[in-house]
């Protein structure tokens, strides 16, 4: 009982503390990533005890600065709404992680461990259900605010929630079919599978066009460039114009999480979760036919730290696009999430059901 | 607009391949940096305080009072470069020198650097050599006005610039100097 219990805890902790930390982490990435992309050198300043270390004390800096500023409310503001709306904001980002596996079941000591904060047989629909939720806090805060460009940032997000989350539901629906679960569990397993003899069945490579929609409409629901219709830094300062301090700071952070939580839905849903190529439980079977064997342990450990290294890579890609492409104007982001994303992932389920029905069944 | 580009995703894919790209060289670069090479450069940043380009030798910056072999001034208070200041921030304030081959030497010399445009008129103006621009000393800012106003003993005890184009005396002013 008090085992089963520390287990729980411990997959939560695991979850809650990747998650966090990588999402604090990604305001220097973002700095960082960008500077070296533009020939700059990025912030490295801030040190401790004259040390440096590449700038990474910065987002230590930024935390303290955040903390310690003035708490500002307007005086007609809807008080409660408005402290509500960060924390609603921060908290379905969270835990929009925790049905996303992050490796094979771990048997230790003849006890079996799932690697997955939370074990739900509808898992995809979860992450979904909080991604779409995260919005509520982008509305009240618009709302809450009482400031027409606060207003203004919050229907924009609602707009671009509404037109985004529909592709990310209907692009999603191709890799349901191929995989036949709505288990995210269930769905990195199947990946895990050889197209030929030889090339792995991740979702990108049974399901192309759903990767490249699943990648627009996800970076979409970050709200960050190309898609920042509801910040809009040089238009209408945004859904947080009147926040400032640590709430600020959530509403960041909240963007920074929803960058995580994307990358490992791709990850999970495109990029095989944690399988790595051609690794099977006891070891590597190539196609070649050589075997590799390696012991339990080593190869939990390698599927976890796969999955770690592909969020990572995908984090890059998105901030990738973020500092290359220029912002949609409301309008283009409108028309792309119903002229573009929308009927694509519509012909994606038809063309996937076709093909599913010609081959008989699941994809194999 | 061609199809393609109407398509956006292949400009997408361009656009991301020339930032990617840009990312690679220049990360590998700083790799390269930090395991000693120095030929290699990621960016073309000069981190400012600590380093330095080198000045030209024409620059005029904060101005300086040459000194005699015995110390004093070689200014023989002439008031040449207070009357072709075009800004009038020299005053200047003659006293006899000790020494009776030399007629006179300042008694104050005080230029205000607020009001100073650094045309190089007083360097031109100056019969004996005395007054230069050349101690490639760029930041002399202050907290007050007053802490603008340089004189003499201040003005006297710079240096010129050193040969690998940095400055060799310390700023002489704090910039937290209120009076």
């Amino acid at each position: 009982m008090i085992l089963d219990l520390g287990v729980a805890f411990a997959r939560v902790f695991f979850v809650m503390m990747f998650v966090l930390n990588l999402g604090g982490l990604l305001g220097w990435v973002e700095r960082k990533q960008s500077a070296i992309m533009q020939d700059r050198i990025g912030a490295n300043r801030a040190s401790i005890f004259g040390f440096r270390v590449l700038g990474l004390f910065h987002p230590l800096a930024d935390a303290i600065k955040l903390l310690t500023k003035e708490d500002f409310r307007p005086a007609r503001a809807d008080r409660f709404l408005f402290w509500l709306a960060p924390f609603v904001s921060v908290f379905f980002a969270l835990v929009a992680f925790a049905s996303i596996p992050f490796g094979d079941t771990l048997r230790l000591g003849g006890r079996e461990f799932q690697l997955q904060a939370v074990t739900l047989n509808v898992g995809v629909l979860y992450v979904f259900a909080m991604l779409s939720l995260g919005v509520y806090g982008v509305m009240m805060a618009g709302w809450a605010s009482s400031n027409n460009y606060a207003l203004l940032g919050g229907q924009r997000a609602a707009a671009l929630m509404i037109s985004t989350e529909i592709a990310i539901g209907a692009s999603i629906m191709g890799v349901i079919m191929v995989y036949g679960s709505l288990n995210m569990q269930d769905i990195v397993r199947g990946q895990g599978r050889l197209l030929a003899g030889w090339l792995p069945a991740w979702g990108i490579v049974t399901q192309p066009l759903a990767f490249i929609l699943f990648l627009t409409a996800g970076i979409a629901s970050t709200k960050r460039a190309p898609f920042d219709t509801p910040e809009s830094e040089s238009e209408i300062i945004g859904y947080f114009v009147e926040y400032s301090g640590m709430k600020a700071g959530m509403f960041m952070m909240s963007d920074f999480l929803g960058t995580v939580v994307i990358a490992g839905m791709v990850t999970a849903l495109f990029l095989g979760g944690w399988q790595v190529p051609y690794l099977l439980a006891d070891g590597f079977h190539f196609p070649w036919g050589a075997v590799l064997a390696l012991p339990h342990p080593a190869v939990a450990g390698l599927q976890v730290g796969s999955f770690i290294l592909k969020v990572c890579v995908m984090i890059f890609i998105m901030m990738l696009v973020r500092w290359t492409l220029p912002r949609f104007r409301y309008d283009q982001a409108m028309r792309l999430g119903w002229l573009g994303l929308f009927p694509l992932s519509i012909l994606n389920i038809v063309v996937t059901g076709a093909v599913l029905l010609l081959i008989g069944g699941k994809a194999s | 607009m061609r199809l393609a580009q109407r398509f956006y995703l292949l400009e997408v894919l361009q656009g991301v391949l020339l930032t990617a790209g840009h990312f690679f060289r220049n990360m590998g670069a700083h790799v390269a940096r930090s395991f000693g090479s120095r030929t290699a450069h990621g960016a073309v940043t000069i981190q400012y305080p600590e380093e330095r380009r080198p000045y030209s030798p024409r620059l005029r910056s904060l101005h300086r009072l040459v000194r005699r072999e015995d110390g004093s001034p070689r200014c023989v208070a002439c008031m040449m470069c207070e009357t072709v200041c075009p800004a009038r921030c020299i005053y200047i304030v003659a006293t006899e020198h000790p020494n009776p081959e030399i007629e006179k030497m300042p008694e104050r010399f005080d230029i205000d650097l607020g009001k100073c445009v650094f045309c190089g008129y007083c360097v031109e103006a100056c019969p004996e050599d005395a007054i230069r621009m050349d101690t490639g000393i760029l930041e002399f800012s202050s907290y007050s006005r007053l802490g603008m106003i340089y004189t003499k003993e201040m003005l006297l005890s710079l240096e010129p610039i050193g040969a690998d184009g940095r400055p060799t005396s310390p700023v002489p002013i704090p910039a937290n100097r209120t009076v």
